[in-house]
């Protein structure tokens, strides 16, 4: 078999299996709307499957994931807005099913948090970098001197 | 000094800021419920005995009672069970029996073997009922008051402390300790 061969049988199989990642997918549904269907799929990447807690309920098989994902198409389909929605998720299992904490007084530090630390960061860094280089310059002395003693 | 100061400094707002999480991070991972304090949310769900009759919301305002959700399929719930037949005979107040996500003919089995605990056990198929009543795991107990209002939850088995120390002190108007189940 020719090279060429070879990479054709590859790209035939490869072809093959484009179709099966659709049909294994978690979340069969579709929406009729384009735009409700990524209003979907945002908002379903959104909540926490809160059976499992560490992945979105758009990639999760349990039962409640899909009883939850029901509920966002139902009212994306009703005209609700994303806000109308997250609110009623809140309303029923707290701020914890929201994967994008809300900016409230209590979560401000998880916000700033990542800044502050960046700052500290920088300041640190430019002391010590300053550090070294007053080092350096203290250092200016000619090797020779060393050699000689 | 300024050298080991400033270190100590950090480290010392470190443990603060740990501590600070550790005491007030979720137990085992229960969320606590916005339901607390608010009225239980509307339900009308077919009774397992009879599917053509409905208990409400309202038709079970005016007295205190406990919904239990729970399903065949929860492990924690066979755990649950004989407690849960042990305080129906002291009959403290009614507890509602809601199956979640389950087979009615399981249901019958289950409780016709194992006994039924329950006043009423209506049937929650579509997981509505539980969703409105922020249920993520089974076993989970709500403690609704008269006035209709969720004044407790239980998220996992309703152990004796729970219900000698919180469900039957809130009942008789005295305050629960508060600390053994949290959610």
């Amino acid at each position: 078999m020719s090279t060429l061969n070879v990479i054709r049988a590859v790209a035939f199989l490869l072809l093959l299996l484009a179709p099966a990642a659709a049909v294994y997918a978690i979340d069969p549904a579709t929406l009729p709307d384009p735009k409700l269907e990524a209003r979907y799929l945002a908002l379903t990447h959104e909540f926490r499957c809160v059976t499992c807690q560490n992945t979105t309920i758009a990639d999760s098989q349990v039962e409640l994931a899909g009883q939850l994902r029901r509920q966002v198409r139902e009212m994306l389909m009703a005209g609700k807005s994303d806000q109308q929605i997250r609110d009623y998720m809140t309303a029923r299992y707290g701020d914890f099913i929201l994967f994008r904490p809300r900016f409230a007084a209590r979560t401000a530090w998880l916000w700033f948090a990542p800044g502050v630390m960046l700052i500290i960061g920088v300041l640190v860094a430019v002391r010590i970098v300053r550090q070294r280089t007053a080092l350096v310059a203290d250092d200016n002395e000619p090797i020779e001197e060393d050699l000689r003693t | 000094m300024t050298r080991f100061l400033i270190p100590l400094g950090v480290f010392v707002a470190l443990a603060f800021v740990l501590a600070f999480g550790v005491r007030h991070s979720t137990q085992n991972g229960t969320i606590k419920s916005p339901l607390i304090g608010k009225p239980v949310p509307d339900f009308s769900l077919p009774k397992l005995e009879d599917p053509k009759s409905l208990v409400s919301a309202s038709d079970l305002k005016g007295h205190w009672y406990l919904i239990n959700v729970w399903g065949v399929w929860c492990a924690t719930c066979h755990e649950e069970h004989p407690w849960l037949m042990e305080y129906q005979k002291q009959g403290v107040l009614p507890i509602i029996g809601v199956d979640w996500n389950d087979q009615d003919a399981d249901a019958r089995q289950f409780l016709s073997q194992q006994g039924n605990p329950y006043t009423h056990v209506i049937t929650d198929h579509d997981g509505r009922t539980a969703i409105n009543l922020g249920v993520y795991a089974a076993p989970e107990s709500f403690l609704v008051n008269p006035a209709g209002v969720v004044v407790y939850k239980c998220t996992g088995a309703l152990t004796k402390e729970v219900w000698e120390q919180e469900i039957v002190p809130l009942v008789h108007g005295m305050a629960g300790s508060g600390v053994l189940c949290r959610g």
